[in-house]
């Protein structure tokens, strides 16, 4: 029977090409391959939130009347509702943790190296549309936290000269953060981000696949030396397999994490009441807050605030593009390295900070 | 090259230039015409905002000495607060900072904001913390036993 189907689907769509590419794909095999399971994870934990989010869909209603308390049901009164959304929140924030881990182990093993400037490039703008999935989908349960958030997040873009104040009425669909804005992230993170992300998987993935997997520069450098040392794996089954394994570990967390700490919905946001103590974005934010909170009102001319975002919208731009600072042969390979520890170690730092400090 | 070839004796640039230039700005002004009403649609019309109206903020009574409570200013939050000899002060509610809604601390006399911990006094004014400017003060008219809140008049 399966041989049956086998062979008509060989007539029509050339099955042998298809498994027979499976079967010459091969990963190299080294003391850091382990680093590579990252981006599948990253990949993984973006599958389980379409998924999740596909069955908070059947019962979320978008509208500033209705949110809080369609999750309210869908927690209480759904059943295994409280499970999906739980595993929806703590996927969406594992996610970001996995894709920054991703981000930065490419960095140390120098991964965005020639030629595969554009792998990093794309990944990067995954990793800001994947932040873009954490600020839009935190204000959807229309709760007091994400509320405030969103309007010192969106406040922040009003600080810009001359685009500033048309972005923000862009995001919040008005002058307030109101049912309209709720709206919108709605459709940004239901529609806009995850037609983007897809398509931009797709591309990214694909890059990978043209160029292979990269070899650590020191590992390459012990493999042209000795030849005999180079070590490498077939995709498929071996390393697919594995994959598989890490990916079952990761919804064994997912499912852990979501069953005993289940994600809290807090109280209903009131645009009449005043701001709670105790305010704070969702913790891949945080130390972007805490800088921007550091910087002094006035720098020098210039407004604290503005600076500040002029300044992280600098970083931002010089990692995405960091692949084409480094220079052709990789003679500045240390400074990238240095500076990615020294970010480490800040983005940790303000993190720990913002935590503590009141 | 083939144009040029069956008229090696008038190559004429210039029209294909123009022709070029007919196609780019023609594309372009149909882009235009494609991207103008798709960027309107996604900027939401402006609200009507109310603005000199004057709300009422509460009832007599309804604050103790030295309390404060938010109501509604047409659209935005505005604060009333009661200080400790029973004077009533009214401002906007909107930290100037970035956007949160303050509140009325009894402890400190101060308005307080509890995103970044701005502290405002009871006139308006800015005193410590992040926010950049002093909150906009209203005008407060007891009426019978109902306490009106306006915009000052000429701002
Ligand atoms: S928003 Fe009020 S202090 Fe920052």
């Amino acid at each position: 029977m399966i041989s049956r189907v086998r062979a008509w689907l060989e007539e029509r769509i050339g099955l042998s090409q298809i498994t027979g590419f499976l079967s010459h794909k091969t990963v190299p095999v080294h003391r850091y391959s382990y680093w590579y399971f990252l981006g599948g994870i990253t990949l993984f934990l973006f599958m389980v939130q379409v998924g999740t989010g596909m069955l908070l869909l059947l019962y979320y209603r978008p509208t500033s009347n209705e949110a809080f308390e369609s999750v309210q049901y869908i927690v209480t009164q759904v059943r295994f509702g409280w499970l999906v959304r739980s595993i929806h929140s703590w996927s969406a924030n594992l996610m970001v943790a996995t894709a920054m881990a991703h981000m930065f182990s490419v960095l140390f093993l120098g991964a965005y190296r020639k030629p595969r400037e554009l792998t990093w490039v794309s990944g990067m703008v995954l990793l800001f549309l994947i932040l873009g999935f954490g600020f839009s989908g935190y204000l959807l349960p229309w709760n007091t936290l994400a509320y405030f958030a969103t309007k010192v997040g969106t406040d922040m873009v009003k600080q810009l000269p001359v685009i500033g104040h048309p972005i923000m009425v862009f995001l919040r669909g008005g002058e307030e953060v109101s049912g309209a804005t709720l709206t919108r992230f709605f459709g940004f993170h239901v529609a806009l981000l995850p037609g983007i992300t897809t398509l931009l998987i797709g591309v990214h993935l694909a890059f990978i696949q043209r160029q292979g997997m990269s070899v650590p520069r020191r590992i390459d450098a012990e493999w042209t030396a000795d030849p005999s040392k180079r070590r490498e794996m077939r995709f498929f089954p071996n390393f697919f397999l594995r994959e598989a394994i890490a990916w079952y570990i990761g919804l064994a967390v997912l499912g852990a994490l979501a069953a005993f700490f289940p994600w809290e919905l807090g109280s209903k946001a009131d645009p009449f009441a005043p701001a709670p103590a105790g305010i704070k974005p969702e913790w891949y934010f945080l130390s972007v807050f805490q800088t921007l909170k550091l910087i002094p009102p006035r720098l020098w001319k210039i407004d604290g605030e503005l600076a500040g975002i002029f300044i992280f919208g600098a970083l931002a731009a010089i990692w995405t593009l960091l692949p084409f600072l480094e220079g052709e042969a990789g003679k500045r390979r240390r400074l990238v390295t240095v500076v990615g520890i020294l970010a480490i170690v800040f983005i940790a730092g303000m993190t720990l900070y913002a935590y503590y400090a009141k | 090259m083939n144009v040029a070839a069956r008229e090696p004796a008038e190559p004429r640039p210039g029209r294909r230039t123009f022709l070029q230039m007919l196609l780019g700005a023609g594309l372009l002004g149909s882009l235009a015409s494609f991207f103008y009403p798709v960027l309107r649609y996604m900027i939401p019309p402006a609200s009507a905002e109310l603005n000199s109206d004057e709300v009422v903020a509460g009832k007599i009574g309804e604050l103790k000495l030295n309390s404060g409570k938010i109501f509604r200013f047409g659209s935005r939050p505005g604060i009333i607060v009661r200080n400790a000899v029973g004077e009533y002060k009214a401002l906007s509610a909107t930290c100037t900072h970035l956007d949160c809604i303050v509140q009325y601390r009894g402890d400190l006399r101060r308005i307080w904001c509890a995103c970044h911990n701005g502290m405002y006094d009871l006139s308006g004014r800015n005193i410590s913390g992040p926010p950049p400017r002093p909150l906009e003060a209203y005008d407060v008219n007891v009426r019978g036993d109902e306490i009106f809140v306006s915009r000052h008049k000429g701002s």
